[in-house]
């Protein structure tokens, strides 16, 4: 057991996990994080990308030390407050989560997008979700929704 | 509180708004919820992280458990020694198939599978044991501690040689002697004189088609949790999309009284139908817990998922599909074999649909089909999103394309020659009702500016389009049994709000927010008044599950029901009050309004306050089951029959590289006949989801086993997310979604389904897309660059010089 310190949605905090953990394995088993999601545990799917100083990266493919140090992000600090993110509440309107499970994924890149690049166009959207895989949607609404978003944020 | 005066008019007018619209005539212009853009009921839940899926369920004192794999793909199992993994710190139980010796199946007529194999292991992958331990990683060592002996048989990769196959060892024991035990199932069946019907038609085309396999790969994988408790009582939490059908085979398998059994389907992270029957680990967290007393929780690896798959089978079809000189069909026959892997699954139907529900939007005076499913020893096939029908169709829309192509007709033109029409029957005599292929053929054709596309865009360049069918439901469950298909139950408490609980799978196609709109709808409560709790089978009626897209029809019309049930209470009670007739109270937008006087209302709160004076307790509930007078009376007749039927055009337009063969899907137009939308939103998801599945079967999707000669003959090729290419977001093709509404007589609201039938076309459309392009016909999938390049090579140089020539020269070719 190593004890790691993580600053994930603006908290500091301390969590004990075997030295071998993945941020993805220390988010949802060591701090009870469960929203960032395990598809393939290599790096193929997206479902576990969180934000980590403002980039979107795979956390399941990040050894936990990695992040120490650093601002950790997940879905469940998207909302501020109560109030939720422009972009998880497009996807409710869009009906951007069929399943929902790639979902806290793609909320991650699409923010970490919109955090850059508040104007990104379709086609941006496109390119910055190319790393994570939807089975349900052919992506359009999740287009929809970002686009929704980034005007909403950009307006 | 009664309210009367001008004074109440400003505050009730979206009631007054809303009753209003209530009073209009006919059912489609009065419709308050339905047919708009609504959010979902756990649309929130799944955009922050709150949403539980099994993974995220942790219970105290939680064992892991990994279940050891067979690396042959067909070996006797000669002995299993499990001491040296029980000695294991940290392990506190392990299973082999002799403590679960039960066998099942999904189809009762062909239990063929254990929990864990007895003595024979049929694909790499198969599982022989499992272990619960402390954490994954002990579980893990302790697999390697698990000495397993093994004789190893020959294995069957290919069909046909399974079909061949004189004399065993046989992948199953034949169910008669001398019968061949590679065989799962046989159909013939034949319709019309097929014979007459081809010899009689100016022009037969004949050709071979194969359909490759592939998987369905919801993004997550597998996983259940088992609870033993001291009093008998066992729950299992399953990613499951057929909890019903989990909780009668856990009962039978494990012998426990099915009364104690609970099964608890969270939040599916997608399933396709890749999680519609009960699997390996589900059988073992519950033994492993009734072993252990503690709760056991198994996770596929991704890995895992491959090797559980029952995903699309592969096909190799033969079709002759005869003609007028006009392009009316008078006969087909198709022969066809099926891939089905290890196991029967739900293989039975499979064969079945293989030919069943080919037999519409077009008409056809004579049809014949002779399917035939092998076992072969790699992972089983099963039912994945347009189950056993999407290869069938792949290949008779491309045999359309090719009689327009002979005929010099237009291929949309020739689907309209032959359109069967709505309320009628089939060759087969399935029941058709609705039917809006027309009017889908119409939109694509528009919308993709089709006449001055076709034959006319630059060489490299084209489009195709290709019609469907597909079921709303299936008329009968798996298992006979006279009691309904969907149930429901409706629970009023005293704040206004409506709990629904609903047994119904929501797997992401928006099943519990249906269930909320039709609620929404009957009884006029705001939508976020409703509740809805689903999926436990300790508290929810039976719903057979989310399978050949059966929920929409069967548990809306069960919604409606309820609603109406209660709707009756409520209106009677404030009748009362009112002294006005019952169908007087309007209830909508969260009032109730006395018709043709809106300034008499009240809230629905109190509204429902009066008929729980009056009646008491407020509930209800409500069921579906099908029409029994829908199919014909020949042995088979019941499988492909259906309460309504979905259409769907699509036009796909492409460029293909002759370079290279790499082809690209610009943009695929999806025409659906649903009946109606529901949720226009959540119908275009599924819509435009479905395209996009069938044009990664066209393009990228294919299931991979070595053979012998490289080694670890039968193993999967590429069992993750990476080598197994599905599409990403720059992968996939522009999707735009046709809504169209043909207003189904016994739907609910007039809906039929949405989630598969929208599948079908995209391959044969892109096919026929490439043949436009470049004049080559794919008659085989996945039309990836090195086919299409090949393809391309085989008919050069019997092309003119020039690039519209090259299309031209090649259509001969194509014959």
């Amino acid at each position: 057991m190593e004890v790691v310190r993580l600053r994930v949605n603006g908290d500091e905090r301390v969590c004990g996990v075997p030295a071998h953990y993945t941020l993805l394995e220390a988010l949802r088993y060591g701090l009870g994080l469960t929203g960032s999601k395990q598809g393939c545990d290599k790096g193929d799917c997206g479902a576990c990308t969180v934000i980590v100083d403002g980039r979107a990266i795979l956390s399941c493919i990040t050894p936990v030390w990695e992040a120490e140090g650093r601002e950790v992000r997940t879905v469940e600090g998207l909302a501020n407050g109560t109030e939720t993110h422009p972009v998880q509440d497009e996807f409710d309107l869009n009906g951007a989560a069929q399943c929902g499970f790639c979902t806290p994924g793609i909320l991650c890149s699409s923010v970490a997008l919109l955090d850059r690049n508040p104007s990104a166009t379709r086609e941006e959207i496109r390119t910055a979700l190319a790393g994570n895989l939807c089975r349900c949607t052919g992506y359009e609404k999740i287009y929809d929704a970002v686009e929704a978003a980034a005007a909403r944020l950009d307006g | 509180m009664e309210r009367n005066g001008s004074g109440a008019a400003a505050a009730d007018g979206s009631a007054r708004a809303a009753a209003g619209r209530a009073e209009q005539g006919g059912e489609g212009s009065s419709l308050n919820t339905i047919g708009r853009p609504m959010r979902k009921v756990d649309g929130l839940a799944k955009a922050t992280g709150r949403a539980r899926y099994t993974d995220d369920i942790r219970l105290p004192g939680m064992l892991h458990g990994k279940i050891l794999r067979s690396p042959y793909p067909h070996a006797r199992i000669v002995s299993i020694d499990t001491s040296r993994a029980e000695a294991l710190e940290g392990v506190h139980a392990v299973v082999t198939g002799r403590d679960m010796p039960t066998s099942y199946g999904i189809i009762p007529w062909t239990p063929d599978e254990y929990p864990l194999c007895l003595d024979r292991v049929r694909y790499i992958g198969d599982g022989v044991a499992a272990v619960a331990a402390i954490d994954e990683d002990t579980a893990i060592s302790a697999l390697d501690l698990i000495d397993v002996a093994y004789e190893e048989l020959p294995a069957y990769l290919d069909p046909h040689e399974a079909i061949a196959a004189e004399g065993g060892p046989y992948i199953h024991e034949p169910r008669k002697p001398g019968w061949n035990g590679n065989v799962t199932k046989v159909v013939k069946l034949e319709f019309g004189d097929v014979d007459e019907g081809l010899d009689d038609a100016d022009i037969v085309v004949e050709s071979d088609y194969f359909f490759e396999g592939t998987t369905h790969t919801p993004i997550e994988p597998h996983c259940a949790i088992g609870l033993a408790e001291g009093d008998g009582r066992l729950t299992v939490w399953s990613a499951t999309q057929v909890p019903h059908y989990l909780h009668r085979e856990l009962a039978r398998v494990l012998e426990v009284d099915p009364a104690k059994v609970r099964v608890i389907q969270p939040p599916v992270g997608g399933a396709f139908g890749g999680k519609s029957e009960p699997f390996d680990l589900e059988f073992c967290v519950a033994k492993l817990s009734m072993m252990t007393g503690r709760p056991v929780k198994i996770l596929y690896t991704r890995e895992e998922v491959f090797y559980a798959h029952r995903g699309r089978h592969p096909f190799h079809m033969k079709y002759r599909t005869g003609a007028t000189r006009e392009g009316m069909l008078t006969s087909v026959d198709a022969e066809i074999v099926l891939d089905g892997g290890a196991y029967a699954s739900f293989g039975l139907v499979t064969t079945y649909y293989s030919g069943q529900l080919l037999t519409a939007p077009y008409r056809m005076p004579a049809y014949r089909f002779h399917s035939t499913r092998a076992y072969t020893n790699k992972p089983a096939c099963g039912p994945k999103r347009g189950h056993g029908s999407v290869q069938p169709r792949f290949a008779i829309e491309v045999q359309l394309d090719r009689i327009a192509e002979r005929l010099e007709i237009d291929p949309i033109e020739l689907r309209r020659r032959n359109f069967i029409g709505a309320n009628t029957r089939t060759v087969n005599d399935l029941r058709v009702t609705s039917n809006g292929f027309l009017e889908c053929l119409e939109e694509v054709e528009r919308a993709s500016d089709w006449k001055r596309k076709h034959r006319r865009l630059p060489y490299g360049r084209g489009v195709g389009v290709a019609g469907s069918t597909y079921i709303t439901g299936t008329n009968y469950p798996i298992y006979p049994n006279e009691m309904p298909q969907s149930g429901v139950q409706l629970q009023v408490d005293r704040s206004g709000r409506v709990a629904v609980f609903s047994g119904a799978s929501e797997i992401g196609q928006g099943v519990d927010s249906m269930v909320a709109y039709v609620v929404a709808e009957e009884l006029g409560v705001p939508l976020e008044h409703i509740r809805v709790l689903a999926g436990d089978t300790d508290f929810t009626p039976v719903d057979l599950g989310a399978y050949s897209s059966r929920v929409t029809f069967m548990l809306g019309n069960a919604c409606i029901e309820a609603s109406r049930k209660l709707k009756a209470k409520v209106q009677g009670a404030v009748a009362e009050a009112w002294e006005a007739k019952p169908r007087d109270v309007l209830l909508a937008g969260g009032w109730a309004v006395r018709a043709g006087d809106t300034g008499t209302s009240m809230p629905l709160r109190e509204a429902f306050n009066l008929a729980e004076a009056k009646f008491g307790t407020l509930g209800a509930t409500g069921s579906y089951n099908t029409p029994k007078d829908v199919h014909g009376s020949y042995r088979g007749a019941t499988i492909g029959a259906s309460p309504a039927y979905s259409f769907t055009a699509h036009v796909a337009e492409v460029e293909v590289d002759p370079e290279t063969g790499f082809v690209t899907v610009e943009k695929i137009w999806i025409a659906h006949d649903c009946g109606r939308a529901l949720n226009p939103v959540l119908v275009a998801g599924q819509m435009e989801g479905s395209a996009y599945m069938g044009f990664a079967e066209a393009l990228m999707e294919e299931q991979i086993f070595k053979s012998a000669d490289q080694g670890r003959e039968g193993l999967h090729n590429a069992p993750s997310l990476l080598d197994y290419r599905i599409p990403t977001s720059l992968d996939t093709p522009a999707l735009e979604s046709l809504i169209v509404e043909s207003i189904d007589p016994e739907g609910p609201y007039g809906a039929k389904e949405a989630g598969e039938g929208p599948l079908h076309p995209s391959i044969p459309a892109i096919a026929n897309a490439i043949h436009d392009a470049v004049g080559v016909r794919m008659d085989s999938l996945p039309f990836s660059p090195p086919r299409v390049w090949r393809a391309l090579r085989a008919v050069e140089g019997k092309a003119p010089a020039g690039a519209r020539a090259g299309r031209v020269a090649a259509v001969g070719v194509a014959q």
